[in-house]
């Protein structure tokens, strides 16, 4: 199995994450158009928030991406990078940890799925998972984490596949405030070099992680031009781009403005 | 606290039992008192045992092989999608005839060995493991689906490590009906034809008017089906460890 040199973890590895550009993609579900003719890129080895309201379509954004849905029509190309098959990882607002497995073997699950499971990946898995501050837990079943380990489990699995694009849906909404604020920090912190696509309701979400934000309204929907701050992601909740974006980006979510 | 409880009702039980026979003054032949059927337990336990060994062979044997069969079936509808269409309707028909007509004809066609006896009891089995884990793998979270699929995980991958794990709890429901309803089919199919069982037993000892030891039969019957229901229930906890069950204080 020739595994593309990526490694989501290095910052050095920050050029190799490829850039997703999407042309004229188009999307019918039940009869209604989510997606008609939608021209969106994002760009390689950055954080891209998409902000929108519930039922916009972010999701099914992201599932186009990944390609799991079908009847798509468009075009949805990987740049930058030589083609490989595993392109995307996934994580969503539920922590989906299959409560059978362990920790540890959760953390691995893309590997048993796939057959792959062997010492380096094990090795590796107990590293992220001291990292993520979860050491002492491998043993554990899911049902005995509070729900922000869970997350975190979630976050590790979907390092260990390695994919050099991340898709993240809403994974840090069902939180309570201050976990979501540590997971943030410690996923922007673990995931540096890949290129995420991540999406929210959350505009001080955005605004903490996005290298670039953007907000998606409409039906057929469409993306607004990116509001992209000054300083560096992860921001400080008191960071000045945080609250000067805020009412801005506020403003974009409720149609007014670009 | 679970055996103290088991005990109060055991003795609860006999009690009325017992109050039944001295308010009715229903005579021995008729209905026989705790204390004479604990004679009769007493004092013919080789016949009792070796009769229970027989009917529990046969219900362990048909659980055995319903649940292999109905587990094999639920997994081969959901691997081939067509086949769900086929098999499903004749297992609804399968149902729609009671087992108890059919006894006769197995008994003719099995003769009067534990074959007809087992085949009884896999037929009264099959239906609820095969509902239940059918359903099971039916139902398993698309989510759960989507993520595997995210990874590159074959079908076959999905199935061992995902659907067939979360499958296990319905599973397990359906395999504690069963085991409640297979020792109706054991003895239901050793009365219509058989030489040896607890079924043959107590139709034995009734024509022969021995009321008390059909009712020690009857006793060491619910004490089998009982103890193999319980078995059960103990493995299927273990099975599916990720159910934290409301232990009680």
């Amino acid at each position: 199995m020739n595994q593309p040199q990526v490694t989501t973890g290095d910052k050095t590895g920050k050029e190799q994450a490829p850039a997703v550009v999407m042309q004229n993609v188009s999307f019918s579900f039940s009869g209604t158009r989510i997606f008609e003719n939608l021209n969106f890129s994002i760009p390689g080895g950055q954080w891209t928030c998409l902000l929108g309201p519930s039922g916009s379509g972010k999701s099914t954004l992201l599932r186009i991406i990944s390609g799991s849905l079908a009847k798509v029509t468009g075009i949805v190309r990987f740049e930058g990078i030589g083609r490989h098959q595993r392109m995307t990882a996934w994580m969503a607002q539920k922590d989906l940890l299959l409560p059978w497995l362990t920790v540890e073997e959760n953390v691995l699950l893309g590997a048993r799925l796939r057959g792959e499971i062997n010492e380096t990946k094990r090795s590796r898995a107990r590293a992220l998972i001291d990292a993520a501050g979860l050491a002492g837990y491998e043993e554990e079943l899911p049902a005995a984490l509070s729900g922000g380990m869970r997350q975190r489990a979630a976050l590790l699995r979907t390092l260990m596949e390695d994919r050099p694009v991340i898709l993240m849906d809403e994974p840090f909404s069902a939180l309570d405030a201050l976990t979501r604020l540590k997971l943030q920090d410690l996923a922007a912190d673990l995931v540096a070099g890949a290129t995420v696509l991540l999406v929210t309701h959350d505009p001080l979400e955005a605004l903490r992680l996005g290298n670039r934000i953007h907000v998606m309204t409409g039906q057929p929907a469409t993306i607004g031009q990116a509001l992209i701050p000054e300083s560096l992601p992860p921001r400080r909740p008191d960071d000045p781009a945080v609250a000067g974006l805020h009412a801005a980006l506020l403003d974009r979510l409720m149609g007014n403005g670009p | 606290m679970r055996w103290v409880r088991l005990g109060v009702l055991v003795a609860g039980l006999i009690l009325i039992w017992q109050m039944t026979v001295m308010i009715s003054g229903a005579p021995s032949y008729i209905l026989p008192g705790p204390f004479r059927v604990m004679r009769a337990l007493i004092t013919h336990p080789g016949v009792l045992f070796g009769h229970a060994l027989v009917t529990g062979m046969e219900i362990v044997a048909g659980l055995v092989i319903g649940t292999v069969f109905g587990a094999a079936s639920a997994l081969f509808m959901i691997a081939f999608k067509p086949a769900k269409r086929w098999l499903f309707p004749v297992l609804v028909i399968s149902q729609a005839i009671p087992v108890f007509a059919l006894a006769p004809l197995l008994v003719l066609w099995l003769g009067y060995g534990a074959g007809s006896k087992i085949a009884m009891a896999v037929l009264i089995i099959f239906f609820p493991v095969t509902a239940a884990f059918y359903d099971g793998l039916r139902r398993t979270d698309p989510e759960w689906l989507e993520l595997a699929r995210v990874m590159d995980a074959s079908p076959g991958a999905i199935l061992r490590h995902v659907r067939i794990p979360a499958a296990l709890p319905a599973f397990a429901s359906g395999l504690r009906v069963a085991t409640a309803v297979a020792p109706i089919g054991a003895v239901v199919g050793e009365w219509v034809g058989a030489s040896k069982g607890l079924g043959f037993y107590m139709l034995h000892a009734n024509a022969r008017m021995q009321i008390d030891l059909m009712f020690a039969a009857l006793v060491v019957l619910a004490i089998l089906a009982l103890t193999l229901y319980f078995s059960v229930d103990r493995i299927m906890t273990r099975l599916v460890y990720w159910q934290t069950e409301d232990l009680d204080p």
